[in-house]
């Protein structure tokens, strides 16, 4: 009987084993050892304690600050112009009669589009000498600005491809429109609401948590834009980055410098490990604030049962 | 073919004050399907010029023309010359299959005891999963960099496949939100005829979970395909361990090619995601609903 116990208290830690070691290894390990980095200077060669150095640096770190207005930016535009599309989208589709599997499949389709393969595309679609939107819009007399190129449209450029891969959220989205009660549309078309209306007094509030929980997590997947705008730079300034030559982030003019790209800038590519390790450990404050906001008005999320 | 009939019957005959709501609803399901065909141009569009540049020959290229003069097919057979674009692929294959089978080897028994188990710190334990699904890569970037240095595996793929054995947040989360919604009497019976804890996982909830096993296989390799930042983190300088997505960022630049070349490999690399979606369009809807809030 005993024996019994004590294999059902060990049974789920045996399962629990491998996420255990995991978490570990790979999340709580590190965070110490970020900590402790973050007082360092360490190059991979030589490890020499600096105190608050590093901290102090970044209170000086210009091209820092500059990543962290980027992703501000993003944060503050992208995000909310994403989910309010997403929900245009996902509401257009739920009243579509005829087709509307066939559109939804359309529309979901470019979130599936591997990011560097979508972020080449937009590059030479926007691209204002070749370019097929420079084409067309010169075709009815319009001057399409240098998306990729021009500091001043960049992260507009950015925010162009992100709304093009709203299928992700679209979907999410539609699964609550169509969970709305009927009758709460049918009263309200009894009391003469309609269209607009009905949209705003009933729509809405049902599916509020669920646009609050898509403008949340899409902040936090913000916190760490890395590829678009890494690849956009890329590609768009044309500097190679193979043997010698330098590619830094943030072509044009550090306009899509974002904070993810100057913390591996700094660590992986100037070794300056210790102060990547303050912009991690800034990271992790931000995105543990975010997280916590999730958890809390989210209790539903992590509840006992479905 | 009912709905159809009913309408017929409907509109054959509509009472007179009927006729002007009537053209109004028709007046309302144009409008509709107009926006839905400008949003199917929009979201259509890139993927169209794409492909029609990827055909065009380097000439034309250089121009801003929209259809190809000429169709070069020969374009896809080019970039294999240009770049190391078999040995890319095969890295990426390897990568992404065996991440995905190491990821459902560990995560699946994690899920379960989450989603089933009853012992103390459980709901802890799943908040932690969250929380490590929530935060980005970046933060513990360093030491665990300097962890795969010290094994001399730095310049390989492996320090991104590895740690798959130990369970990926998404991947058990998704997994223990579908687990739940398996009510405990398929279980409990299962129990009842005498099977162990581990054999009622393996014949009676496995097989119906199969839905949300293919969405997070599905998703892990396509994250592992699509993935940009663990390759450039970790692959190294050398060509021969590069990745598709680590090839595609350097392809125009490196390899001083055109916007048709450039094209025809991203459309190399969208054309795998594409086809299996066709194929696997419900498992995919299905996973995305997973992720939200109920």
């Amino acid at each position: 009987m005993a024996a019994v116990t004590l294999g059902n208290r060990l049974r789920p830690l045996a399962y629990l084993s491998p996420w255990l070691i995991g978490f570990a290894v790979f999340f709580v390990y590190p965070l110490i050892s970020t900590v402790y980095f973050s007082f360092q200077r360490y190059d991979l060669f030589t490890l020499e304690p600096v105190g608050l150095l590093n901290y102090e640096y970044f209170l000086k770190d210009e091209a820092a600050w500059t990543s962290i207005r980027n992703t501000l930016w993003l944060v503050v535009v992208m995000v909310p112009l994403r989910v309010v599309f997403g929900l245009g989208v996902a509401q257009l589709v739920t009243r579509l009669k005829a087709g509307a599997g066939i559109f939804r499949t359309i529309f979901y389709l470019p979130s599936l589009v591997p990011l560097v393969a979508g972020t080449l595309g937009f590059v030479f679609l926007l691209n204002p000498s070749t370019g097929p939107v420079q084409a067309m819009l010169g075709a009815v007399g319009v001057r399409s600005p240098d998306w990729f190129g021009d500091p001043a449209y960049s992260k507009w450029g950015l925010t162009l491809l992100a709304l093009w891969s709203v299928g992700d959220l679209m979907v999410i989205f539609m699964a609550a429109l169509l969970d709305v009660p009927k009758q709460l549309y049918e009263a309200a078309a009894l009391d003469g609401a309609t269209g607009w209306r009905q949209f705003v007094h009933i729509t809405l509030p049902v599916i509020r948590p669920v646009l609050m929980f898509a403008a949340v997590t899409g902040v936090i997947q913000t916190l760490q834009y890395f590829t678009q705008a890494m690849v956009a730079a890329r590609v768009a300034s044309g500097a190679t980055d193979s043997a010698g030559s330098v590619f830094t982030p943030g072509y044009p003019d550090q306009s899509t410098l974002t904070f993810p790209e100057w913390l591996f800038q700094q660590g992986f590519r100037d070794y300056a490990m210790g102060y990547a390790c303050v912009l991690a450990l800034i990271l992790f404050a931000v995105s543990m604030v975010f997280t916590l906001i999730l958890l809390r008005q989210f209790r539903g999320f992590a509840e006992e049962e479905a | 073919m009912t709905a159809t009939a009913v309408q017929g019957r409907v509109t054959s005959r509509p009472p007179a004050p009927e006729r002007g709501r009537r053209g109004r609803a028709t007046l309302y399901w144009i409008a509709k399907h107009a926006v839905a065909i400008a949003l199917t141009i929009m979201f259509l569009g890139p993927l169209v010029f794409i492909g029609l540049t990827a055909l065009m020959s380097d000439r034309q290229a250089l121009t801003s023309q929209l259809w190809p003069t000429t169709w070069n097919w020969s374009n896809f057979a080019d970039i294999f010359e240009k770049a190391p674009l078999l040995t890319w692929i095969g890295n990426t294959l390897m990568y992404s299959v065996l991440a995905t089978a190491f990821m459902l080897l560990s995560s699946i028994p994690v899920a379960y005891a989450l989603a089933r188990f009853r012992f103390r710190g459980r709901k802890l334990a799943f908040l932690l999963v969250i929380t490590m699904m929530m935060l980005p890569p970046q933060v513990v970037a360093v030491p665990v960099y300097l962890i795969w240095a010290r094994f001399h595996l730095t310049g390989t793929l492996w320090p991104l496949i590895v740690p798959m054995l130990l369970g990926d947040a998404f991947s058990i989360f998704l997994l223990r939100q579908f687990l739940v919604t398996i009510p405990r009497e398929y279980s409990d019976a299962a129990r009842v005829d005498g099977c162990g804890e581990f054999r009622t996982l393996v014949r009676v909830i496995l097989p119906m979970a199969r839905p949300a096993i293919a969405a997070v296989a599905l998703f892990q390799f396509f994250y592992c395909w699509n993935d940009y930042y663990g390759p450039l983190l970790y692959a190294g300088t050398d060509l021969d361990n590069w990745t598709l997505s680590l090839g595609l960022a350097a392809f125009r630049s490196v390899h001083r090619v055109q916007w048709n070349l450039t094209m025809a490999a991203t459309v190399l690399a969208m054309a795998p995601v594409i086809v299996v979606f066709f194929f696997a369009q419900k498992v995919f809807i299905e996973g995305v609903k997973l992720t939200g809030v109920k």
